[in-house]
């Protein structure tokens, strides 16, 4: 029997099923009952642990075509019940397997609902899985954990380019999703992405005809040097930033962010487009927000989050830049929002006729 | 945007008597649409000719006609009640086909109505096959080549260009009736006639069928600004070409990856933008297991029975948030009722499986033809929720009450080859094939193979029969904790280890309980926990914890009624909910158990808590334990709750009104014949057995002919008359092909004038609401009987002799609540047939006709309360001034291989009323809401020997009404002895094509042909009997109900339309 303990001494018993290994990470819950090797591959969940609310996990087993990224990102899976025999055309592996295959710890057997219930009462808090019986010094690994600049860990290490004929987008990639660069990519698009800490003059030099800011993981705060990169980008060319994108394009305009109760992680969002006066359902995996208090004037809320009034989407008058919190490209969730991104590449266009 | 200024007066229309393919779901669509309209200030008017539904009750509308559901009336209503719109999409497929009817014919227009929700032409595109294909070529969703057809040719075509297998698919037909997989041209023949005569536009679709493939649907929602949401996902446990009423479904879907599942999704937004809908609509595909390639199979731009099942699986009220975009909300402006913070405008998450089983009427109609297709053949379902799809499946199996606590089932004498064909064509047994074919070592890719089901649920099948094997090898001793602890996780009920083990099943309780495991309750809450909610709806499951709160101090429990089957139906339910309001209203807090999905019983804003759970000892006595209530009601759930009643008070809880001892007076053969001793009362001879022999023996000493039924029942199932040994010994070994518990009554069977009574009496005082009287003679079942109230023949003395018998058994059992008593007049006497101390089939009727709040009357008496002091009075509740009609509807269409012809056990699924100022106002009204249209034209005869006498004046009403007179030889011959001159038919022996080919061209409008008695195969009149029905055309078997309707149409001009609200009832007076 393995446990995952929480920081407050909370336990939950389990069953390890991927690799038979400890980890320790930050619990957080997503509720999207479909798509879990999407999430398991987004750069987003570094350093996190996912409990996954819906209970069946691992019903379509694993293949390699489903990934976001070349590797599993969170620290752990958290399941109520996995799935040995899995069915689907595509299928490959059990997810098992494919934990296993890529050394990641993963607990089945759990009282999921009780977990997100904790998170949803008490907030996101730290955990470990403990193979046997956990000990204080579980604990007190536990407390002593700090994400320590998770973009470092999931950016690219050197800048590659994903060739097209179109448009030239620079795509900063702070632990981007392979759907996002892959949509831009396959409208047509020469993509250069770069490292998350590349200089913002080395970025223009390359004479992109917009810029693309990716989702990623953790605090945005952390990450000062970047958010001065991102206010020397702002209205050189046209922006388009996601999640964490949005977050430090926000931050570089001089707005305000701030931790989330527990976040928001799944597929059932409502965001309202202020601007359509319409709703969308979005995918959504994000533990910090934008600010409404404090915004400066030049930003306009043109998105807000429709059950709990979030910020989503903001706009800076006068720059060609916008972004939004939520996920457009998909990948798991709705695919509804993708027009974003050719609001996006029309404002691109535009610019370059100008 | 919010509410619409302009709409102040609403019509709704309801969708009619409950049959095949459409059953109580509308009840509970068309309840929560009205609620919602009269929560926003609009006056409703509401149209529906079923008296058995909540939706019915002069507190849900402002206005209700129960009256027939039919162009001619509605207009007529319109024309009186001058609504400025019409909510057309809440009444089923009957509520859409009358809109759009009204909507063509220029009515609406003229009388300045306006349709509300989704528009005629979206209905158009989505309901005519040419449209809708042309609509979803044009948005790139693609559909399945074929080809429409008006007659057979063209559809003999395409199969000639395409090849078969082809799928017949009628256009505007309720539960896909007339429709088929064929699989040659001979086949396409019959199956492609059928479809075009059953389609009310005469067209079917002929096209390629993609059957094996993945069935998916998905419930979507729509606002009038473009606001989208998908509710629910759901995926078919049968590949496509079975029937979704008849398929075994589980929410979410399973087997697909988040590309698959986004691609449908996306598929359905689209389809519901491209239609225009404004409310909710459902998308049914077909998706290849072996790649992306899917199809779009079907769009329901309306509330159906998966919205309902979406709505209850999920907790997002799918009716209620379409009733108000129907009347200008959006999405983003509805409140969600589940968290009470956040809007309709979001997708719910759900953390537990759902899994839903159709209940079909196999049971009963033991003949019928089980195999299950295109053509829906279930009477209702039940849906289950666990954490696990094991645990939610084996908690639908005991749902289903049909004897089945596991995947067990006795297939001995069934070689392998038997159980492959089971496989293999879809069946009403299927699910138990495969367990049994797992059990015989057939490996889990042969299963798929000859299935084509889903290779995870085959594997989730075989591991729910490798767990119950290990039970049955294992001995009662060898039970840990953690082995109880993975059963109970995967919902093997105590009573199926029971079974397994060979012991009893309190040992088994007790051994569970003693380990200290019990189930937790969770809360259904649209979110899977991401949010507070406020829903007080629970399900069970084991090793979570419970998030029920403190046990309220003043709780009763309501037993429900489970799913819908003939002899037990809505009506039950509707008993139900009443008696939660009544309880709610005296200051109590009330929860709700049942497991029919389709119900108001089960919309969690009924009751203060619901458990979604199935109605078994083990389960309830669980929910018993968290909830402490102070009393429990049986009374109000049919047989299903009376059932229960023993387990309940021997676990200590106390059963509200009627003693239990007093309800096994009633029903125990020896007890009732000491207290009908007691009381100088008399009924039929009769005795109880056990066996085959003696049945025979008593039969022979009573003197034939016999009755002989199981006791213990509800709708006369297995119940038959007997003429003779042979029928005895056939009946008897039909009953006893499930084990009976309790004895089999034989009794003396009189034929007489048979009246029915319901009562309310509080231990010491009785009032009767009415009496019904029934048109057809002993002989044929209460519930398939036309039902008049007030009577018309019961002469003076033997209506005081009722009330009077009435005031005696009600007081002798001590009754305190409700109680139902049949009657027969026999020779200038009255005997008791049966006495049933509970709420029973004809409570929502006499509730309606004669105002009165029986079931809460029923309910304070229960409670202590003395009628005296409830300001109704006691004796026979005076009558109002109107006749009202209860008459039987029947889906014997939709079941092919069962009998038509009337006898002692119940076979119509509905009901429905006709109220009007004379008996005959009444009966035309019933016999319209009914489906008869005896239009001019012939009339067929085929009597039996002893019947011929008595149809002699019902054929010469006939023919003076200038019918033209048809009959089969000996009946011919006998009326042309008379003076009748009538055409000879051959029987269908002599010259088969002659009498059918009348029946098919419309020649004959009616067929009046009654079945000898007893049970010889009679296959001529039973075969015109289901060409019939087959072909849409009137057949009675009984000439009671053809005198009944001879009558009936002596009335001249129309019957104007009657607002319940308008009748004077007697405590108005």
């Amino acid at each position: 029997m393995a446990w995952l303990l929480l920081e407050d001494g909370t336990k939950y018993p389990g069953e390890l099923f991927g690799a038979e290994r400890e980890a320790l990470g930050e619990v957080v819950f997503n509720t999207s009952m479909v798509g879990y090797q999407e999430l398991l591959t987004d750069p987003s969940y570094c350093g996190q642990m996912v409990v996954m609310t819906y209970p069946l996990i691992g019903n379509y087993g694993a293949n390699s075509a489903d990934m976001e990224s070349g590797a599993i990102q969170p620290k752990a899976l958290i399941v109520h019940e996995t799935c040995e025999e899995p069915c689907n055309w595509m299928s490959e592996m059990t997810l098992g397997e494919y934990l296993k295959r890529n050394n990641v710890a993963a607990l089945t057997g759990v009282d999921t609902r009780a977990i997100t219930r904790k998170i949803r009462e008490e907030g996101v808090v730290r955990g470990m899985i403990v193979c046997g019986e956990p000990t204080q010094a579980d604990l007190e690994k536990i407390r002593g954990f700090k994400l320590q600049r998770p973009v470092d860990q999931v950016t690219c290490k050197e800048r590659y380019e994903l060739p097209g004929d179109g448009l030239h987008i620079a795509a900063m990639d702070y632990g981007a999703k392979r759907s996002m660069l892959g949509y831009l990519n396959r409208k047509g698009c020469r993509v250069t992405v770069f490292p998350a800490g590349t200089p913002a003059e080395e970025v223009l030099s390359t004479n992109p005809d917009g810029i693309f800011l990716s989702n990623g993981p953790g605090d945005p705060k952390d990450n000062p040097e970047i958010i001065e990169n991102v206010k020397k980008l702002i209205g050189t060319k046209p922006i388009f930033g996601i999640c964490l994108g949005f977050q430090l394009m926000a931050l570089a305009s001089g707005a305000q962010t701030q931790k989330m109760k527990y976040g928001h992680r799944g597929a059932n969002h409502p965001v309202k487009s202020l601007r359509e006066n319409r709703c969308y359902i979005t995918a959504q995996n994000h533990g910090y927000a934008v600010m409404a208090e404090g915004m400066p004037e030049n930003v306009e809320i043109t998105h807000v989050n429709w059950n709990d009034q979030t910020v989503e989407g903001i706009r800076i008058k006068g720059a060609q830049a916008f972004g939004v919190q939520y996920h457009p490209e998909a990948n798991p969730g709705p695919e509804e929002s993708s027009p974003l991104f050719d609001e996006f590449l029309n404002m691109v266009q535009k610019a370059k006729e100008e | 945007m919010p509410k619409r200024k302009d709409i102040r007066k609403v019509m709704v229309i309801g969708s009619g008597p409950i049959v095949i393919g459409q059953a109580a779901e509308f009840d509970y669509a068309g309840t929560q649409a009205c609620r919602v309209l009269k929560e926003e200030g609009i006056e409703v008017v509401l149209v529906n000719s079923n008296p058995a539904t909540i939706m019915t009750d002069t507190e849900i509308a402002d206005k209700v006609y129960l009256e027939p559901l039919n162009a001619e009336t509605i207009t007529e209503i319109l024309k009186k009640e001058r609504p400025d719109s019409l909510l057309p999409t809440l009444g089923g497929q009957t509520g859409l086909n009358l809109a759009v009817e009204l909507y063509e014919s220029g009515v609406l227009r003229e009388l300045g109505v306006e349709l509300l929700g989704t528009r005629v032409d979206s209905i158009r595109k989505s309901e005519d096959r040419e449209a809708f294909k042309e609509t979803m070529d044009a948005i790139g969703e693609p559909v399945i080549r074929s080809v429409i057809a008006t007659d057979v040719a063209t559809a003999v075509k395409f199969g000639r260009e395409e090849g078969y297998p082809l799928i017949i698919r009628p256009a505007y037909t309720l539960g896909g009736t007339g429709g088929g997989i064929v699989n040659n041209e001979d086949e396409l023949y019959s199956v492609a006639q059928d479809g075009i005569r059953a389609s009310r536009v005469g067209q079917i679709l002929v096209e390629k069928s993609v059957a094996g493939w993945k069935e998916i649907e998905f419930e979507v929602m729509r606002d009038g600004a473009g606001n989208c949401i998908t509710v629910c996902s759901m995926e078919n446990f049968d590949p496509v070409g079975v029937h979704t009423g008849d398929s075994i479904v589980v929410a979410p879907t399973q087997t697909l990856r988040d590309a698959e599942y986004q691609m449908l999704r996306s598929a359905s937004l689209n389809i519901i933008n491209a239609l225009q809908i404004e409310g909710g609509c459902n998308c049914q595909f077909a998706l290849d297991p072996n790649s992306m390639d899917y199809y779009v199979i079907e769009v329901n731009p309306r509330v159906s029975r998966s919205s309902s099942l979406a709505s209850k699986a999920t907790g997002y009220p799918i009716a209620k948030v379409a009733t108000r975009i129907a009347i200008g909300y959006h999405l983003d402006e509805i409140l969600n009722g589940v968290t009470g913070k956040t809007y309709a405008c979001f997708e719910p998450t759900i953390d537990y499986i759902v899994v839903k089983i159709p209940r079909w009427p196999f049971d009963k109609f033991t003949q019928a033809d089980k195999h299950i297709g295109t053509r829906m053949k279930a009477t209702g379902e039940v849906m289950a929720i666990g954490d696990n799809f094991e645990q939610a499946m084996n908690k639908a199996i005991r749902s289903l009450e049909l004897g089945c606590f596991s995947l067990q089932k006795d297939y001995t004498g069934q070689d392998d080859e038997e159980l492959v064909l089971k496989l293999k064509e879809p069946n009403s047994d299927r699910l138990f094939a495969i367990a049994e074919a797992i059990r015989r070592g057939m490996s889990q890719k042969q299963v798929c193979e000859i299935t084509k089901i889903d290779p995870w649920f085959i594997s989730k099948i075989a591991g729910m029969v490798r767990m119950e094997t290990e039970i049955s090898k294992m001995s009662f001793e060898d039970w840990t904790l953690e082995k109880m602890r993975q059963v109970k996780y995967r919902g093997v009920s105590d009573k199926a280890i029971a079974q397994l083990q060979g012991v009893s099943e309190d040992k088994v309780r007790e051994k569970r309980r003693g380990y200290g495991i019990r189930p937790a309750y969770r809360m259904v809450d649209t979110c899977a926990g991401e949010f507070d909610a406020v829903s007080p709806y629970y399900y069970s499951c084991y090793g979570g914890t419970t998030e029920v709160g403190e046990a309220g101090k003043k709780t009763v429990v309501v037993l429900g009624s489970g799913p819908i089957r003939i002899g037990q139906g809505v009506e039950f339910d509707f008993c139900s909910v009443h008696c939660a309001w009544a309880l709610k209203k005296a200051g109590y807090e009330t929860v709700i158990i049942n497991n029919n999905p389709e119900t108001v019983s089960t919309d969690f804003d009924t009751s203060d808590r619901l458990y979604f759970e199935p109605l078994t000892p083990e389960d309830v006595l669980e929910v018993l334990d968290v909830e402490k209530p102070v009393g429990v009601v049986c009374q109000f759930g049919g047989q299903t709750a009376i059932k229960l009643a023993h387990a309940v008070e021997t676990a200590g809880y106390k059963i509200l009104g009627t003693e239990l001892k007093d309800i096994d007076a009633a029903e125990d053969r020896e007890l009732f014949d000491e207290l009908l001793e007691s009381l100088h009362i008399a009924r039929p001879r009769g005795t109880t057995v056990f066996t085959a022999d003696e049945a025979v023996e008593a039969a022979n000493t009573l003197g034939y002919p016999v009755l002989v039924r199981p006791s213990y029942v509800l709708g006369g199932q297995g119940m038959e008359i007997a003429h003779d040994d042979a029928s005895i010994r056939e009946y008897m070994g039909i009953i006893n092909q499930s084990t009976q518990e309790h004895p089999i009554l034989v009794d003396k069977y009189l034929m007489g004038a048979e009246l029915e009574v319901d009562a309310i009496c509080d231990g010491e005082d009785v009032l009767i609401p009415g009496i019904m009287e029934h048109v057809e003679r002993a002989g044929v079942h209460s519930g398939d009987s036309i039902s008049v109230y007030p009577p018309q023949r019961l002469d003076k003395k033997l209506h005081g002799r009722i009330i009077e018998l009435t005031k005696m058994l009600a007081t002798g059992l001590h009754v305190k609540g409700l109680v139902n008593i049949q009657f027969i007049c026999h020779e200038g006497e009255v005997f008791i047939i049966e006495v049933n101390p509970r709420s029973s089939r004809t409570i929502p009727y006499i509730s309606k006709v004669t105002g009165l709040p029986v079931v809460e009357l029923g309910v304070r008496a229960s409670l202590g309360e003395k009628l005296r002091d409830m300001g109704y009075g006691t004796g026979l509740y005076p009558q109002p001034d109107i006749v009202a009609v209860k008459v039987p509807v029947f889906s014997f269409e939709k079941l092919p291989g069962v009998e038509v012809s009337l006898g002692p056990e119940m076979k119509s699924t509905g009901e429905v009323l006709g109220i009007g100022h004379t008996a005959n106002e009444a009966l035309i009204k019933g016999f319209a809401a009914a489906g008869f249209r005896v239009s001019p034209g012939g009339v067929l005869f085929s009597v039996t020997k002893e019947d011929r006498k008595e149809t002699l004046p019902i054929a010469q009403a006939f023919h003076d009404m200038g019918y033209q007179l048809y009959a089969t030889p000996g009946t011919a011959k006998f009326l042309a002895i008379h003076g009748l001159v009538t055409t000879a038919v051959p029987k269908l022996s002599q010259a088969k094509d002659i009498l059918t080919n009348l029946i098919k061209d419309g020649t004959l409008r009616l067929i009046v042909v009654t079945a000898t008695h007893g049970r010889e195969p009679e296959r001529d009149g039973y075969k015109i009997r289901r060409a019939a029905v087959e072909c849409g055309v009137n057949c009675l078997t009984s000439l009671d109900t053809a005198n009944a309707l001879v009558s009936s149409m002596t009335v001249k001009g129309n019957v104007p339309p009657i607002d319940l609200n308008e009748i004077n009832f007697g405590h108005q007076n």
